[in-house]
Formats: C-alpha cells, structure tokens, sequence
C-alpha cells in the first residue's frame, strides 16, 4: 500500500507522523475547548436564569 | 451590505455557525484528495527522489505560517482603528493555527534538508526570519494570556502583532532581498510557466488550498469560542453584582 520511497523512506514517513499529529492535535485541542467554552456558557446562563 | 456588520457578535455566530460544517467538509476533502494524491500518486524527484512528497505539507504550512500573521495584523488594525471586539478575537483565535503551521514548516523543513543540504539547520536568512516568526507567535500567544484585561491585551498583543509583521514578510522575501543561504527562491510563482510539473503541482495546489480551508474552519471555530469565553465572563461578572 505505501509506495516505495527508497532510501528516504525514513525522512518522507517522520515527516509526514510529525506534520499530521500537529495538525489533529491542533483540531482535536479546539474542538475540546471549544465544546468547554459552549458548556461553561450554557451553565452561566442556566445560573443567571435560576 | 456592509461587511462591518459582522462586526456584531450576535450576526457574526450566526453567520459564521451556517456556514462552518461546509468550510470543514470541503477543507477534509481538500487536505484527504491533495495529500493521497500527492503521496501515493506520484513519482519520485529525478534529483530530490522521494523527499519531493514533503512539499505538500511543507510549502502549504509555510504560506499559511506566514498569511495567518498578515490575517493577525489585519484584525489588530481593525481593533485599534475600529476597536470591533470580533477583530481582535479572531487574530487572537488564528494564533494557535499560526504557530502549528510555523512548527510544521520547521519540521518537514529540518527533515527535507538533512538528506538535500546536509544539515537540519542552518542560520540562512529564510530559516532564522522564521524561527524568529515562531518566538513572535509564542510571544503573542503568552502575553493574551499573560494580561487580564481583554481590551489591554488586545492593545498590547495588536503592537506585537505589527512590529512581527516585519519578519512575516522578512519569511517570504528573505530569499530575495538577501541572496545567499541554503533554501530556494519561492516554489510557486505568479507566472505564465510553473517552475514545477504539471504532475507535482496539481495535487500541491489541492493541499494549499486544504490548508486554508481548515485555516479558515479553525479561526470561526476558536473566534466562536473566544466569544463564549468573553460572553461567560460578563454573564458571571453581572452575577457577582
């Protein structure tokens, strides 16, 4: 399945593992932050209701 | 229709919430079509052999690198001229994207280099003007942080912002203006002829405009955060009246 990358094998794949882990550590901390921020307004709300 | 009306939180949520699932679907499709085709489609370099396939993560995170702080800038002015309150949320929300793209482009860079130049490091004008770039994004990001008040930081953070802009652009005219280093002039060029092939350059530009594609999904998604944040802060500051 992976083409053959030769003798650069491990420069091409590192690449690649650093790129894309940075990449969904990125998606994946705003999605959590943001879906904290959603919930920490709707409990202010409620708060301010009550 | 004035585009300063987005200035207003409330239309600016409801604008930007009809409209994020689409940009994240088509930025996924755009990063998935561009990186497989890139990756597995492609031949190796005649030169370069397979390390050629590091350019569709590395020239993309490099221009977004440096465009998020164009965009950074953009929003600070508008914050000290207009003082919108979404401006300066969003150059505050493209901060964290700026400085994975700035990494990013370190990394595949110091990874391309060792097997081409010798070295994963050298203190050429491109490279240090971007190192540079990230101790500016760090600088950014800590001092929102550091300061309590959200109108100061926005101050302070928007004076950072204009004097990194010099080294914002130093990272993409360095090549010119000082011509001597490691690294090449600019991959792309606004020119009738590619300087690369057809076979390369295609799935490079599905990649490059994925990556600005989840650049723009990434700042609605942290500027609609940021203005949950700000909102819970009044809501429990009039609370505690």
């Amino acid at each position: 399945m992976i083409p053959d990358l030769g003798k650069y094998a491990v420069d091409v794949l590192s690449a690649y593992v650093i790129a894309l882990a940075l990449l969904f550590a990125l998606v994946a901390f705003s999605l959590r932050q943001s879906a904290k921020a959603r919930a920490d307004l709707e409990r202010a709300e409620k708060q301010l209701k009550s | 229709m004035s585009l300063w009306k987005y200035a207003n939180p409330v239309k600016f949520m409801a604008l930007s919430g009809r409209i994020l699932p689409f940009v994240a679907m088509l930025s996924t499709s755009c990063l998935l079509a561009g990186l497989i085709w890139g990756f597995f489609f492609t031949a190796d370099d005649f030169k370069q052999g397979s390390t050629v396939k590091i350019i569709y993560l590395h020239v993309p995170a490099a221009m977004m690198a440096i465009n998020t702080w164009i965009m950074m800038l953009i929003g600070s002015l508008i914050w000290l001229v207009r003082r919108h309150h979404v401006s300066a949320l969003a150059a505050r929300a493209a901060a964290p994207i700026g400085v994975t793209m700035t990494l990013i482009a370190l990394f595949t860079g110091a990874i391309w280099g060792k097997p081409m130049w010798g070295t994963y490091w050298a203190w050429d004008p491109r490279l240090s003007s971007f190192m540079i770039l990230f101790i500016f994004y760090i600088g950014y990001i800590t001092l929102w942080q550091a300061v309590e008040d959200d109108d100061t930081a926005a101050d302070l953070t928007a004076i950072i912002c204009i004097v990194g802009s010099v080294f914002a652009l130093l990272s993409r005219y360095a090549v010119n203006l000082w011509n001597q280093g490691l690294h090449q002039g600019a991959t792309l060029t606004i020119k009738e002829t590619s300087p690369i092939d057809a076979s390369y350059y295609y799935p490079l530009l599905f990649c490059i405009v994925g990556f600005i594609l989840l650049f723009v999904t990434l700042v609605l998604l942290r500027t609609r955060m940021h203005i949950r944040i700000r909102r819970t802060k009044a809501l429990l500051a009039r609370r505690c009246l």
